[in-house]
């Protein structure tokens, strides 16, 4: 064993090797959406700040997709990181996990770079092929669809060929499955169409099939995994729970996909499915709550890693009052006609987004940080009574909650006068945006943004600092098991 | 033991959880084919492409409460009346400008998009053309180099994309045609250009 308190890949074994790296280019990737975040948020305030250079859709399309593919690495990470542990089994194929992730972050960068420099082509399907996709999210060029259907059925191979020749757990059992239904769904966002309702219609199967099913289940198995590594909870309650959580996330989310099919075209028996589905939603995301919270308190919040505890229980609320409680507000279609496509849904995706999956993954990091260093200790009384994880903490929370809020009376302004008053025409867009009201919230968001982007910087010194030097080692939780 | 009862075991739960995903996912997929048979071009939720050849309004419809749109007279776009195929090809051209252009990231389409600037499902109806005599001709020159027209009070205006003379046609196609769409009334109450005999 390694001096505890220095970094060293001694620690780890050969599957959390490589999630520090997919954890590297994860937080690189979350820098440089908050930095676009940034740049766009300014240019609502000052329209012509980088007009014609970097315009609002190229640093939209930048945020949006460092959003996306952080989180992919997030996650990536955190199956290589507790796929050992939990199989009890070397990674299968290593050498070609690590093949594979230079050949994704090598793409990731080109594709990024095209973005910035070429931006946008001529309107053939070539300019689809290789520069820009032009769809919301999934922007990546076709060529590089392919390069990640190609990586990621690599890592799937490699979590399930490891499973199957180890220890095949209930968590085992859920995340194969999830991960092939998360990649297998990517396929329906790669073809060309001129209908743009059909265009829509797969649209959303990905973008909502990711986002309130598959990612859902994905971060439910590394809360599993989380809760009985910092507190010790048993196997048989975390995966009870974990069954339960994915009966109910895709007994609402599959067809919760219908509050997408509202207005694109699609038939009105969407308004009854939709909205129903999606009023239960929220559900599986209140036992999480519970979940998280009760376990937490059965132990008296004793637990191994106080921030990746305190980040946990970030998530649960994030997940229930983004997702659920902000989804919700606006889910029903009788609501959903006047605040479709405004501010509202700004407000949403960014609590979402946060809460459910940025906080988690952030857990994620500094359980990885605390076994790199020597499994040190990561409880109480840290250095400078662990200011720097707290305020950074507090910082990206109360921004993030800060710009919601910012957003949302915006979506209120926007929603009130160009949708009930002026009647959606170009005219009344342009009155909402222009208000006073509007625009404040726009200032505020800014400035919550700011105060984001210095939580960041703040929890990236952390990471790389905290348990530097630290002699203590962890008391592992009381496992029950 | 509590725990030893039906409702909190592993077991019940984790068939419950395959049966409940494996049931949604049957209906989502019986879903998806009726829905895609009423939204293939050429039904009346989603019109073939020479619906550019047509006039296009939207109205008010007494039954369904909310606006609908309603396919009127010959009224070719651009004063050329296209075949099936040539409105076809010239959707299509206009539809992938809109994405090779990254539209979607500062404007909405059927409302889901970016923010920055207005909602185009209905951008061909809209008042801001002025009169529907001259508002092929001004959003042709528009699209081509919006740098240096007027656009709203605050200063935010779109950027000259390079579209040629022939994209920008096209994208007004597949704005005439996006127009047809049946949105189930959205946008709501809007206010239409006037459009008269």
């Amino acid at each position: 064993m390694a001096t505890p308190g220095i970094c060293d890949s001694a620690n780890l074994n050969g599957g959390q090797k490589l999630a520090v790296k997919y954890f590297t280019v994860a937080i690189t990737l979350f820098g440089a959406q908050v930095l676009f975040g940034l740049l766009a948020g300014l240019q609502y305030l000052m329209p012509d700040f980088l007009y014609g250079v970097l315009d609002f859709s190229v640093n939209r399309m930048v945020h949006i997709n460092a959003l996306v593919v952080w989180m992919l690495y997030g996650f990536l990470g955190s199956v290589y990181w507790l796929l050992e542990e939990e199989s009890q089994h070397e990674v299968v194929g290593l050498k070609l996990g690590n093949l594979i992730f230079w050949v994704l972050t090598s793409a990731v960068t080109v594709v990024v770079l095209v973005y910035l420099l070429v931006q946008v082509g001529p309107g053939k399907e070539s300019t689809i092929w290789l520069i820009n996709e032009g769809r919301e999210y999934i922007e990546a060029p076709r060529w590089a669809d392919i390069g990640i259907v190609v990586s990621v059925l690599v890592v799937f191979y490699n979590v399930a060929a490891t499973f199957s020749k180890g220890r095949y757990t209930g968590i085992a059992g859920v995340l194969v499955l999830d991960m092939l239904a998360l990649f297998g769904i990517y396929l329906a966002g790669m073809f060309y169409t001129t209908n743009i309702s059909i265009d829509q219609y797969w649209w959303w199967w990905v973008i909502h099939l990711w986002v309130e099913a598959t990612w859902e289940v994905m971060v439910a198995c590394i809360m599993a995994y989380g809760l009985m590594k910092v507190l010790g909870v048993r196997r048989k309650i975390v995966e009870t729970w974990l069954y339960i959580e994915v009966a109910l996330m895709f007994g609402s989310g599959i067809l919760g996909l219908g509050h997408h099919y509202f207005w694109i075209g699609t038939p009105e028996y969407w308004f009854s499915i939709g909205g129903f589905f999606s009023a239960l939603e929220p559900i599986p995301l209140v036992a999480m709550v519970v979940h998280a919270v009760f376990d937490a308190g059965a132990r008296h919040a004793k637990n191994s890693n106080h921030p990746t505890m305190a980040w946990l229980i970030a998530h649960a609320f994030g997940n229930f009052f983004g997702a659920g409680v902000w989804g919700f507000m606006h889910t029903l279609p009788q609501i959903n006609l006047y605040t479709h496509g405004t501010q509202w849904s700004a407000s949403h995706g960014h609590l979402a987004f946060f809460g459910a999956y940025a906080t988690i993954i952030i857990a994620m990091f500094y359980l990885a940080v605390q076994k790199w260093r020597g499994d040190v200790w990561m409880s109480g009384e840290l250095p400078g009574n662990g200011w720097k994880w707290k305020w950074s903490l507090g910082l990206l929370n109360l921004g993030m909650v800060g710009m919601t809020v910012s957003m949302l009376v915006s979506g209120y302004v926007q929603s009130q006068i160009e949708r009930a008053i002026e009647g959606s025409s170009w005219i009344g867009y342009f009155a909402a945006q222009a208000h006073p009201w509007f625009t404040q919230g726009m200032w505020w968001r800014e400035l919550f943004g700011v105060m984001f982007a210095v939580g960041f910087v703040l929890l990236v010194w952390d990471l790389v600092t905290i348990g530097r030097g630290e002699k203590r080692t962890l008391v592992p939780a009381t496992s029950e098991t | 033991m509590a725990t030893n009862q039906w409702w909190a075991s592993e077991s019940f739960w984790r068939k419950t959880a395959i049966w409940v995903t494996g049931g949604s996912f049957v209906v989502l997929m019986l879903l998806t084919m009726d829905t895609l048979s009423q939204i293939s071009t050429g039904t009346t939720r989603v019109p073939a492409y020479s619906v550019i050849n047509h006039r296009i309004e939207y109205k008010f419809d007494e039954q369904r409460r909310v606006q609908v749109p309603v396919i009127g007279v010959k009224e070719p776009l651009f004063g050329k009346e296209l075949s099936e195929e040539e409105a076809e090809a010239l959707v299509k051209l206009g539809k992938l400008t809109t994405q090779a252009k990254n539209c979607m990231n500062c404007h909405t389409l059927l409302g889901n998009g970016a923010y920055y600037a207005p909602d185009l499902t209905k951008s061909w109806l809209d008042q801001y053309w002025g009169t529907s005599e001259i508002r092929e001709v001004q959003m042709v020159e528009f699209i081509k180099d919006p740098s240096d027209k007027l656009h709203n009070s605050m200063g935010r205006r779109m950027p000259k994309l390079g579209i040629t003379d022939e994209e920008a046609r096209g994208v007004v196609a597949f704005l005439k045609w996006m127009s047809s769409i049946d949105t189930n009334g959205f946008p709501y109450n809007f206010k239409s250009i006037e459009q008269e005999n």
